[in-house]
């Protein structure tokens, strides 16, 4: 990390004035913080965004330097970009990979083993006797509904995302948190979409935040963890930004918009405002962050503008499943539809689609 | 100028602007183009992206239209005649004035009016009661089949345009209507009729435009369940004919002078119910 030990240099992150007394003031603070142990528990020396974290732990020092978003620069340019036209071959390779990065999402009270398993069928094969379609990147369930997808996805590419952590307000104990995750892991979900603490957030204690994300991360194993801002309750993008920057520090392999359980769920100026900070913190830390857009999503007309903005944004290495996902319950038909229109020439009919 | 009779040389002639009515709105193509049917006035020429917007608009108010009373219908059709009775004299000046405008207005008013008796008449006349050799009740009753398709007849663009509307309403359907190409003005204006007759948005929606261009896309389009072809000539209905039959829309081929209840039975689907007697 020695590009942040260049003192002055002004970063994206605001990490340069950090960088100056790091060392004896961090050490302090989280000896008072945590006892010996658990700090040595949470140096994964194989991670190198985390071990960039522990190097900046004084954590309120990094959210005070996070500069601050342009509010009206950022909507303006989402709104910009989101009328980019994209006609004829270049959407339908947009909306194959729209596919490619869909995670199939129920998260409802009312989720039956059934309605599982038809989501699984659907998610390996889109459009039942159509080949050409891909499979989408994921699935999305609650815990418990995990070993349903487990008996219905093996063998395929499909893989199996669990959201926990106390889904979807996060107002629980650290150790049910954790608890939770590695039960979820257990029983096989490949990835775990965390929410942060946002009445922690919001009241300043980013050092609870933090560290929640850290241990959730360390619970995970093997997992990918996607870390879910809930930008809709942030408040503002400076908010976002901080979050975001917090959630990456704190070794977050996605870094996720919203819940999909409040309003406003996922927008493309917070989207931009994430993706920017995914690119400052990439471009410091040299290891990449994924960025997940969730709730709200519902036309392949939307989608495509999340694609835009990502292309834009984070550039052609990000437009791949390992790194950009687009969450949705009901985007997948609109997305067939509007495949199957760019295929015939012929407006089409839900009436053709399965209903979900 | 079109609409103005009354407007003297010393009062500020407000030129009209004609829109498109697409979910109960008045709006531009969304292509920005217009053309000028008869010369002097701009009308929106409608895309194929105006049709898809109603299409969608009338597949959402589907469902409202439907499952409202008979009663009520008729009710929304009979104000419709009411609203466009009281505007006798702006029709008949863009009918072209004269007898013969003022008779084509006179029919279009009443033809709504004897589809408004209609609606809940209909399944009367042509739901059935069917004698089965078995245990069961059996009926048959219409429903309305979904978003129609109807082109106006260039003869006659008002009455001849109510005459295929009213029927599709009476019986359940929502519309999606291409103006006749060479006189939209009144079907444009009947769109301001509609809209102050309670008639939900999206139940009906008028594109203006060129036949040629957006026929095809009607013709072929998976959310439109029947087709209307008073407009069209044999070899435009042979044309949509073809594409139809991608999703076996119904295509209807009946002369724009016919009234008759079978006319609204064309735009039905029968349902036959077989109900087990004695349980």
């Amino acid at each position: 990390m020695g590009k942040l030990d260049v003192a002055g240099e002004t970063t994206g992150l605001g990490l340069t004035g950090t960088a100056a007394w790091l060392g004896p003031h961090a050490a302090t603070r989280n000896d008072a913080a945590m006892p010996a142990n658990r700090l040595v528990r949470f140096i994964p020396s194989h991670n190198p965004s985390m071990a960039t974290a522990l190097s900046l732990t004084h954590l309120g020092s990094l959210m005070r330097g996070v500069r601050s978003v342009d509010e009206v620069g950022a909507e303006e340019r989402a709104a910009s970009l989101a009328k980019r036209s994209i006609k004829k071959s270049s959407k339908l390779w947009a909306l194959d990979l729209a596919v490619r990065c869909m995670d199939l999402t129920t998260l409802e009270g009312a989720d039956t083993p059934g309605k599982v398993a038809a989501m699984c069928a659907k998610a390996i094969r889109p459009k039942p006797g159509d080949a050409t379609i891909p499979s989408v990147a994921a699935v999305c369930v609650y815990p418990l509904r995990i070993a349903d997808c487990v008996e219905h996805l093996r063998g395929s590419t499909v893989r199996i995302a669990s959201v926990a952590t106390a889904f979807p307000s996060g107002q629980s104990f650290t150790s049910v948190k954790i608890a939770e995750t590695e039960e979820a892991v257990r029983v096989g979900a490949h990835e775990i979409d965390m929410v942060i603490d946002r009445g922690a957030f919001l009241s300043g204690d980013y050092q609870r935040v933090y560290d929640e994300i850290v241990a959730v991360k360390e619970a995970c194993g093997p997992a990918h963890l996607k870390v879910i801002l809930e930008t809709g309750e942030l408040g503002t993008y400076d908010a976002v930004r901080r979050a975001s920057i917090l959630a990456m520090a704190a070794g977050a392999d996605f870094i996720k918009t919203s819940t999909g359980k409040v309003q406003p769920a996922a927008t493309l100026p917070v989207a931009l405002v994430m993706m920017e900070s995914i690119r400052d913190f990439v471009r410091e830390t040299g290891s990449p962050v994924g960025f997940k857009a969730a709730g709200g999503i519902r036309t392949a007309k939307q989608a495509i503008a999340y694609l835009v903005l990502t292309y834009e944004t984070l550039g052609p290495d990000w437009m791949t499943p390992d790194r950009l996902r687009l969450g949705a319950s009901t985007l997948l038909n609109d997305v067939l539809m509007q495949i199957g229109k760019e295929r015939t020439g012929a407006y089409q009919s839900a009436d053709y689609f399965t209903i979900d | 100028m079109a609409c103005c009779p009354t407007s003297s040389s010393t009062e500020l002639d407000v030129r009209k602007t004609y829109k498109l009515f697409v979910n109960g709105e008045f709006v531009r193509s969304e292509s920005g183009r217009a053309y000028r049917p008869d010369g002097k006035v701009n009308v929106p020429r409608g895309s194929r992206k105006d049709l898809r917007d109603a299409v969608r608009a009338s597949r959402t108010a589907f469902p409202g239209w439907a499952g409202r009373t008979a009663m009520n219908r008729g009710q929304i059709l009979y104000r419709a005649a009411e609203m466009l009775d009281g505007r006798a004299a702006q029709f008949v000046q863009l009918l072209g004035g004269g007898a013969r405008a003022r008779r084509e207005l006179d029919q279009a008013v009443e033809t709504l009016v004897w589809y408004a008796g209609w609606t809940d008449k209909l399944s009367q006349v042509t739901g059935t009661v069917n004698p089965v050799a078995g245990p069961y009740f059996n009926f048959t009753i219409p429903e309305p089949t979904g978003v129609v398709a109807i082109t106006a007849p260039e003869v006659a663009p008002l009455s001849g345009l109510v005459r295929r509307l009213a029927p599709a309403l009476c019986g359940g359907n929502v519309v999606v209507a291409l103006a006749a190409e060479s006189q939209p003005l009144a079907a444009l204006t009947l769109a301001e009729v509609l809209a102050t007759s309670d008639v939900p948005a999206g139940v009906v929606n008028i594109i203006s435009g060129q036949r040629k261009e957006l026929l095809p896309w009607l013709a072929s389009h998976m959310d439109i369940n029947a087709i209307d072809t008073a407009g069209c000539s044999a070899d435009e209905i042979k044309a949509i004919e073809e594409s139809a039959a991608g999703n076996v829309k119904r295509v209807i081929k009946v002369t724009s002078d016919e009234q008759s209840p079978y006319l609204v039975a064309a735009f039905m689907e029968m349902k036959t119910v077989w109900h087990p007697i004695g349980v």
